[in-house]
């Protein structure tokens, strides 16, 4: 059975999701939800791209009888594979600012809420 | 000798990790270790900047992977004449604001971090002038983004915080739409080298897809870059920021991962021939224009002496991606190519001036809140009494950012005016005039309020900032009047191969893609990449 | 009421972690035949540390991996790691594998890519364990009258 559109529609549902979170939330955790709704949804595109039908996973093992040329040519395409795993690292690291940023801001203003975080304005 | 370019982000990257370890002592460990050497691997790093300038275009291949048969396997390190002058203005600068931060820093906890994050941030934005495949301009983006984020919150205050936060949200979320566009454009050419990106393209029709990398690719780097419908975080950020890292954020990092990699994107890859080039040059005029003329109406009314310095940032950066545009659009048109070459001269020259004014200003107003303690011109006043070299340089950083002889802010916004004019678009260059004078006049505001008039009682005791910061404003100020006066000199080393390197746009795929493939597995890998059948 | 959670956690804890902290190793050291490699084994060995801070409390934790080990242990990773791309250049050109690479599927082949898999397996481990230490020192505003 395949599927069709049906995972880009996912990952095209999934950033407006998230894009909606960060634009319409006012509580500072959702908006950083919304920000790793967002980047889900961008690694889940990146893996589709790299999908071939009937493809195996591009991992050898001892034993594996398949010459060189035909195992480049069944496999899924493991580029954009490494391209999610640079992008998730990147992203822990976002994240892990965004969460510390949160956690002060909560200390100084005493409030999760965005709107009563505004000194700035003009 | 093109062994020596990894070493531009190595270096940086090395001090980097070395840096926190020294605040194993404890948080508030001092010391003058960590910064004498941050301060010499800035020296090392614009003298080899300076000694790279004006070598012909060359091209790295890390770990050598293609002329061991496996083409477009290896990343590549590339440096062209964009590449040189942005080397050259990056270093310069960071060197600067490290000999600045000597003496600013010191009232910080923390320090190592400071000059750790300074370093990563460096390195980051080395790499990506440096590098030849778009994936790795998008990590080292994100590693020199990253750093800043946490340096404009160093501070820890109440509006630190929330600028920060802010920051880092519009940030990620539009990193995530260049990653997008990055996907879009493997599945399409299935290459992540931008010579071969380049190759790929022309040969395509202009499918949707197409539009859409080149629209998320805008929407990324234009937020990067502060252009108007994505500036809204760069008047709370770049205040916010210790005023070292004000005059990188404002001075280089919004050209090195903004502006750079829209031309390089927009000259070399998607390229001028094609539907989506020209299409590009319209929007990126758009764009500016609109930049140049927000930024400064909003500048007007501001009171926030760094407030005011960043929405200014915002224009100017409106005055280099409309010269970019105009020409842009001349090429698209196969209109003449020396009034191409003209305007993209003027908004490469202005780019440059602009980090070596705005970093200045931005130093001096940290010099004014260092001794006065406030940014807020209402308070401030009859500092050219008390703080001499600041107010001086401060002055000749205001001539120059207002386009006044013979500095260097007049010969390049003249340039885009010309150009401008030239290229048949009146309108905008009547508008660049008015806008200039704005600037003008904001910045009489700024120094009636900040170096005229009697200084309030309370400010009467402040004296002169200690010698590494005023030695830093000296070399700025000095630089200001030299790329200004001596332009005949320095166009034909530092400007002209950068405007060559555009104006050549397809040439990039031409110079600097890998020799053909030469082992047959990976042909195999190349050939069915890219192809999507779910 | 003593830092940490109840004697079931502590003592499961207890049980677990050594295991935990093999397995991250593991899956670091045999990144180059298998999937995993050094973020994800890096990962798995913070995961054994933040479950040792959950359990005890910051106080015991300090005294089996402390603050100063974390930064120690994060900047030495990421040096070993530039110096084994450094030491490419030896061989030729910058980031080149020049160790010999081996027979496929063995533990020791692959030239530098073990090594390069453990500078970030201990750089990545000792990095998250750095983050969430330095975010469990934070108390919300308004908790101070509830400690007794």
């Amino acid at each position: 059975m395949t599927l069709g559109v049906l995972p880009y529609v996912l990952a095209l549902v999934l950033t407006f999701i998230g894009l909606y979170v960060v634009v319409a939330k006012k509580n500072i955790i959702k908006i950083i939800l919304g920000v790793i709704m967002l980047e889900h949804a961008v690694n889940l595109f990146l893996l589709l791209l790299g999908y071939r039908s009937g493809g195996t996973a591009p991992i050898r093992s001892p034993g594996d009888t398949v010459s060189a040329e035909a195992f480049a040519a069944g496999s899924v395409d493991p580029l954009p594979q490494a391209l999610i795993l640079t992008s998730i690292v990147i992203g822990l690291g976002c994240l892990a600012l965004m969460v510390s940023l949160a956690l002060r801001l909560h200390e100084k203003f005493g409030t999760f809420d965005m709107t009563r975080i505004r000194e700035l304005r003009g | 000798m093109n062994d020596w370019l990894p070493l531009f982000v190595i270096i940086p990257l090395g001090v980097g990790f070395i840096a926190p370890l020294g605040s194993l002592r404890g948080p508030r460990a001092g010391g003058n270790r960590i910064p004498a050497l941050a301060l010499l691997t800035g020296l090392l790093l614009l003298g080899g900047s300076l000694a790279w300038l004006g070598r012909e275009a060359a091209v790295y291949w890390i770990g050598g992977w293609p002329s061991r048969g496996s083409p477009t396997v290896g990343l590549s390190l590339v440096c062209d004449g964009l590449s040189q002058m942005l080397l050259v203005t990056i270093n310069a600068i960071a060197f600067i604001s490290l000999l600045y931060s000597w003496s600013y820093v010191r009232r910080y906890s923390g320090q190592p971090l400071y000059y750790s994050l300074f370093m990563i941030m460096l390195a980051g934005m080395n790499a990506v002038v440096l590098s030849g495949d778009v994936f790795n301009v998008f990590v080292f983006m994100e590693v020199a983004v990253i750093a800043s984020y946490a340096l404009v919150a160093f501070g820890t205050e109440r509006p630190e915080l929330e600028a920060a936060f802010k920051y880092v949200v519009l940030g990620s979320v539009s990193s995530l739409f260049v990653l997008l566009g990055i996907g879009l454009l493997y599945n399409l050419t299935g290459q992540l080298n931008m010579a071969l990106i380049a190759e790929h393209l022309t040969g395509l029709p202009p499918t949707p897809a197409v539009w859409l990398a080149a629209g998320c690719f805008i929407m990324g780097f234009g937020l990067k870059a502060a252009m108007v419908p994505f500036h809204a975080w760069l008047p709370d950020a770049h205040p916010s920021a210790p005023a070292p890292i004000s005059a990188m954020l404002s001075g280089v990092l919004i050209k090195a991962v903004g502006v750079y990699v829209v031309c390089r994107l927009m000259f070399s890859v998607f390229g001028m021939a094609s539907p989506t080039g020209a299409a590009y040059a319209n929007v990126l005029i758009v764009l500016g224009a609109l930049s140049m003329l927000i930024g400064v109406l909003l500048a007007v009314g501001q009171w926030d002496f760094k407030r005011l310095l960043a929405y200014h940032s915002i224009s100017q950066m409106g005055y280099v991606v409309l010269a970019v545009g105009v020409g842009a659009a001349v090429l698209a048109a196969e209109g003449s190519p020396s009034v191409a070459a003209l305007a993209i001269f003027g908004g490469l020259f202005h780019m440059v001036n602009h980090a070596a004014f705005k970093s200045l200003l931005f130093l001096c107003s940290g010099s004014a809140e260092y001794t006065c303690g406030t940014r807020d011109l209402h308070e401030l006043g009859g500092l050219k009494g008390v703080m001499p070299m600041t107010s001086g340089c401060c002055r000749v950083a205001a001539l120059s950012i207002a386009g006044v002889p013979p500095f260097n802010g007049f010969w390049s916004k003249l340039i885009i005016v010309v150009a401008l004019a030239l290229a048949g678009y009146w309108g905008l260059a009547a508008l660049a005039a008015v806008v200039s004078f704005m600037t003008l006049l904001s910045f009489i505001k700024v120094q009636r309020y900040v170096l005229e008039g009697d200084i309030p009682p309370r400010l009467s005791t402040v004296g002169e900032v200690p010698v590494p910061m005023r030695v830093a404003m000296a070399g700025l100020a000095i630089a200001c009047l030299l790329l200004g006066v001596l332009v005949p000199l320095h166009k034909g080393v530092l400007i002209e191969p950068a405007t060559t390197a555009l104006t050549e746009g397809q040439t990039y795929a031409v110079r600097f893609r890998p020799a053909e493939p030469v082992d047959e597995v990976y042909v195999t890998v190349v050939e069915t990449a890219g192809r999507v059948e779910p | 009421m003593p830092p940490g959670m109840s004697p079931i956690v502590r003592t499961v804890a207890r049980l677990v972690t050594g295991f935990i902290t093999m397995y991250g190793i593991y899956v670091v050291l045999y990144g180059h035949v298998s999937p995993g490699g050094g973020f994800a084994g890096g990962a798995i060995l913070a995961a054994g540390f933040i479950l040792l801070l959950l359990a005890f409390g910051k106080v015991r934790t300090e005294q089996i991996v402390s603050h100063r080990m974390a930064i120690a242990w994060d900047s030495g990773g990421a040096l070993a790691f530039l110096a084994v791309a450094a030491l490419g250049y030896v061989a030729g050109s910058f980031f080149l594998n020049f160790l010999a690479l081996g027979e496929p599927y063995r533990l020791v082949s692959a030239g530098t890519l073990p090594l390069s898999n453990a500078s970030i397996g201990a750089k990545v481990g000792a990095g998250l364990f750095g983050v969430f230490l330095a975010l469990s020192v934070f108390r919300p505003a308004g908790d101070r009258e509830d400690e007794t």
